[in-house]
């Protein structure tokens, strides 16, 4: 399918229903005295169009509005994350103490506008598009970060993001030019085409895949455009350090996947993607992976905060994603699927509890979890147990199954990928360490006596059960997700 | 119900940490007797399992198969054979046993009894699963009761020790995933099943591979993935030099924690490599087996011996002669010969009963005088002398007099070793030397001689702890006498794996 712009809107309604909420939402701001209502309709809104989007799963793939915008699995397996991501980050924000000076209609109408951003990052089939989409998710996302008022971090923070962002950024259109003057189109297909025909520089198009990666990379975390990363996630408002860590990631996941694979790969037998000969890529990638979770996990060993301290075990997983793009082939692919939307729960649930613990103390160093379990909150002193354990890639949660995929793959590509694995499994190890301090402050250390009490809202209790539930249970069984990563990966590439 | 006795004995207790945390945490008595309650259906179902155990029968028994995620080949795939059941039925035993040795907690009583029934599930699993993917996550499962459980309700160095048991078992642990999935991509079709995959053990590569800089390695893939394979249990057994975690985790952890480490996973390492490494890679076993089981087995013995002897703290020493008496368990298994094998598995049963009522008895002094110093008391046979004569009775099983059953077990292995390798049989031998060394030594100095004022007044063991003693002593007496209610339940799947591993034997 090519379709023209009215024809297009029939598979559009995901996107509308979001705008449509959208605009709501700020008029409904302007109108209700109570701001209180606008969490609840944000989150029906993203209600129904996430069951827009998974009625779309598994129609035929095609061009939306004249190749602008792909529709196919994968678009949509993304979509149905950055929507699970924004809800399940209004559902926190909604008893969140830190945000309480922050002007409402305006925190969910950008945070709304970025999982719009999102969706377009995950469907863009044209360089112009995929740009102006990470614009849009990076503007809402700066202005998220420094939505707090009258706070110095925040608003540092939100400068920083500013600045690396848009440096990045330059890079990334400073490439994508390179890419268009080699093969005159903006067009992924046609993008394709040319380089197929070959007569490109190699060194050249290596060049612009560079600049690109520092746009994607800054998305995702890598090294070394992580730089950005621990200040903001410290620095923002807790439920958008969440919502960055996990939907910003994952969407830059998308695009990358998109762009790398069926934009300038070819896919062959067995599911095994072939590179442009000469252009290596995945080999640099490689190395960014080795390095990136090695940087994380080493500068989380000593972090204070927990806030930021998430946000390097978040460079540290970033680093395993990669693992699952340098294999080159669809298990890769697929593990890398399964493994973002594993992260996303666990992570927001991490992040979850560090908001019910600020909530009651107003603390987020690791020393403010002091005795968590025995000062009347053994159950979020539990679940984040089970979160951080999640994260280190123990079983029987999610997060091992994740890991299990990743390492699946690298093993079964063999060769020098083992010692990528062996890179990774040390790097979990590693990771154990900062990750059991938190559980360690929790359980084996005892409160004093001044330390408050934590208590729950109901909302927050609510969402803490049913993340901590999902953990645990895809970690039992996980065949209905890893089956839906998999047909996610029907890309629709001609 | 008895096609499903395994279900049941791995799972009860998990049903009876959903009851624990179901209780209110206040009534303590209430959850301690339920967490007993619980542990008991096991027990019940091990005797069981033991009358209806076929000896003759090498297979598996008792199996069950359910596909639990057929897309990868993963099934819920439970058995027995010879060499697990007797690892079965000293878990269940010690599992019961220990929740009465955990009666004196009183800090934290629901999470430490629920925690304990996780752990009992998860080392069940260990021994009973036969789905590699299931017996990783068993296998890790474990992990996270035991860190809490040191954590929490250990001694001073507490938190030291947990984490530092943690970080050694999971570095051996994703060594051990990656082996796994090394197999798993080996196999055709990809299968997690180790019967499967025994089945196809000729087909792992033995040829020697070209890794720079090595442009002709002795080594084939069938030795790295046993090496790693290795590492994972070697932390576990736990085997030079990955042992430094043992004395700390065992001198801090709570006593009934203490049985359990020194009783049950402890023998998780051995059991591992006589249930993966042996039938699965028998190339890189008969290469491999002389110098990491073997010498690094007889030196285990002497090195934990020698430890042992230099201690002043009385758990530290029943820590370190564990060290020594697994070195036996690896010495026998590297031998290959009916002897040296099942001595090797009858030393980990024994050792699991004996270091068990080691570690009870150490709990036993301490929780009257709330130290543990060997120099600090004298006398002791006067005042308690029930309770001394118990501690002769582990300390004579333990260094190996004949009529108990440690005798045999080190017998055996002896017997085994000197065919094959005598030097390491003569080293194993001076080893007992030793052990028995530092046991009347620690007699003499613990129990015999003046009576030290201090201790003139301590109350002699109670029942309660002479009834978890009692069963572990009645054990250590029949078995040393009579040997063959253990051993021929072994013999016949020992076999099997030992033809497996001949073969290959140059």
């Amino acid at each position: 399918m090519d379709l023209g712009n009215f024809e297009s809107l029939r598979f559009f309604y995901p996107e509308t229903i979001l705008t449509g909420t959208i605009l709501l939402l700020v008029v409904l701001d302007l109108v209700l005295r109570s701001k209180k209502s606008l969490g609840y309709i944000a989150i029906v809104g993203c209600l129904i169009s996430l069951w827009a989007t998974l009625e779309l799963y598994g129609t035929l793939g095609g061009w939306l509005f004249h190749r602008m915008v792909i529709l196919d699995n994968f678009s949509l397996f993304f979509k149905v994350l950055s929507l699970l991501a924004a809800l399940l980050v209004i559902w926190m924000s909604l008893d969140c103490l830190e945000i309480q000076g922050v002007h409402k209609g305006e925190y969910y109408t950008l945070l709304l506008t970025s999982a719009l951003g999102m969706f377009f990052m995950a469907s863009s089939s044209n360089l112009l598009m995929a740009y102006l989409s990470l614009e849009l998710v990076s503007l809402t996302s700066y202005i998220l970060t420094g939505s707090l008022p009258h706070n110095r971090r925040s608003s540092e923070a939100a400068l920083k993001y500013l600045i690396y962002g848009g440096v990045a950024s330059g890079a990334m259109i400073y490439g994508m030019s390179w890419v268009f003057g080699m093969t005159g189109s903006l067009d992924y297909a046609r993008i394709s085409e040319a380089l197929l025909q070959g007569e490109v520089n190699r060194l050249g198009l290596f060049m612009a895949f560079v600049f690109i990666l520092a746009g994607f990379g800054y998305k995702i975390v890598f090294v070394p455009f992580h730089m950005w990363s621990p200040d903001v996630y410290q620095g923002a408002p807790t439920p958008i350090t969440a919502f960055l860590s996990v939907a910003s990631n994952a969407s830059g996941v998308a695009i990358m996947i998109r762009f790398f694979f069926p934009a300038i790969s070819r896919l062959g037998e067995g599911g095994n993607w072939s590179y442009i000969p000469g252009v290596e890529w995945p080999h640099f990638l490689l190395f960014v992976s080795m390095v990136t979770m090695t940087l994380g996990n080493l500068c989380a060993l000593n972090q204070q905060n927990v806030k930021r301290m998430l946000a390097y075990s978040g460079i540290a997983h970033a680093g395993y994603l990669l693992m699952g793009l340098v294999v080159l082939n669809n298990d890769g692919l697929r593990a890398m699927l399964f493994y973002v939307a594993v992260y996303l729960i666990m992570n927001l649930g991490a992040f979850l509890v560090v908001v019910i613990v600020a909530n009651a103390t107003g603390r987020e160093d690791v020393e403010g979890y002091r005795g968590l379990a025995w000062r009347g909150a053994a159950i979020p002193a539990v679940c984040m147990a089970i979160f951080l354990f999640s994260l280190t890639g123990l079983p029987p949660f999610a997060g091992f199954v994740g890991k299990f995929f990743l390492f699946a793959a690298v093993i079964e590509a063999g060769g020098m990928f083992v010692l990528l694995a062996v890179v990774a499994i040390l790097n979990s190890v590693i990771s154990l360490y900062y990750y059991a301090r938190i559980v360690k402050t929790m359980f084996l250390d005892f409160p004093q006596p001044d330390d408050p009490k934590v208590e729950m809202t109901v909302n927050s209790s609510a969402l803490l059960g049913f993340l901590s539930c999902l953990t645990v249970l895809l970690g039992i069984y996980w065949g209905p997700l890893a089956s839906y990563a998999g047909q996610s990966l029907r890309f629709f590439v001609r | 119900m008895t096609e499903n006795v395994l279900t049941y004995m791995t799972f009860f207790p998990l049903a009876g940490m959903a009851a624990v945390l179901l209780l209110p945490s206040k009534s303590h008595n209430l959850i301690r007797w339920v967490a007993a309650l619980f542990t008991v259906p096991p027990l019940l179902f091990a005797v069981w399992l033991y009358r209806n155990f076929d000896p003759a029968n090498p297979g598996l028994q008792f199996v069950e198969k359910i596909p639990w995620i057929p897309a990868y080949n993963i099934d819920y795939f439970i058995g027995v054979d010879g060499v697990s059941i007797s690892m079965v039925l000293l878990t269940a035993l010690l599992c019961f046993l220990c929740i009465f040795a955990s009666w004196g907690i009183e800090k934290g009583v629901k999470g430490y009894f629920a925690l304990f029934l996780l752990l009992d599930t998860g080392m069940m699993g260990v021994f009973v699963a036969l789905d590699f993917f299931l017996f990783y996550i068993f296998w890790e499962l474990m992990l996270l009761p035991m860190y809490f459980l040191i954590g929490v309700w250990g001694g001073p160095r507490r938190e030291y020790a947990a984490i530092k048991f943690f970080l050694y078992t999971l570095f051996g642990s994703v060594l051990m995933l990656l082996a796994i999935l090394a197999l798993y991509f080996s196999s055709e079709p990809h299968t997690f099943d180790m019967t499967k995959l025994i089945a196809q053990s000729g087909k792992y590569g033995t040829e020697p591979l070209t890794i720079w800089p090595f442009d002709q390695w002795r080594w084939g893939f069938q030795h790295i993935v046993w090496m790693a394979l290795f590492i994972g249990f070697a932390i576990k057994i736990p085997a030079f030099p990955f042992h430094t975690w043992l004395p700390d985790a065992h001198v801090e952890a709570p006593t009934a924690i203490s049985v359990i480490l020194a009783g049950v996973l402890l023998k998780m390492g051995t059991y591992g490599i006589l249930r993966v490494n042996f039938p699965m890679l028998p190339q890189a076993t008969a290469d491999l087996a002389y110098y990491f089981l073997g010498a690094l087995g007889a030196w285990n013995i002497i090195y934990g011996a020698l430890c042992a002897m230099a201690q002043k703290d009385l758990k530290k020493l029943v820590a370190y002669s564990s060290v020594s008496h697994m070195g036996y368990v690896m010495l026998g298994m590297a031998t290959f010969t009916p002897q040296g094998i099942s001595g090797a598995v009858l030393q980990m049963f024994n050792h699991g009963t004996i270091t068990g009522m080691l570690f009870l008895l150490v709990g036993v002094i301490y929780d009257r005088a709330h130290h543990r110093d060997i120099d600090g008391f004298g006398g002791l046979a006067a005042v308690m002398p029930v309770y001394t004569g118990v501690t002769a009775l582990a300390f004579f099983a333990s260094m190996g007099l004949p009529g108990l059953s440690g005798f045999i077990s080190e017998v055996l292995v002896l017997l085994g070793a000197w065919q094959k390798y005598p030097i390491l049989s003569i080293l194993g031998a001076s080893g007992v030397v030793l052990t028995a060394g530092y046991f009347l030594w620690t007699i003499q100095r613990v129990y015999l001689g003046p009576t030290n004022e201090k201790y003139k007044t301590l109350p002699e063991i109670n029942g309660r702890e002479l009834f978890t003693l009692i069963p572990l002593g009645i054990i250590v007496i029949i078995l040393g006498v009579y040997p063959h209610a253990i051993l021929d339940l072994l013999r016949s799947s020992l076999d099997q794996i030992n033809q497996i591993v001949i073969p290959h034997l140059s």
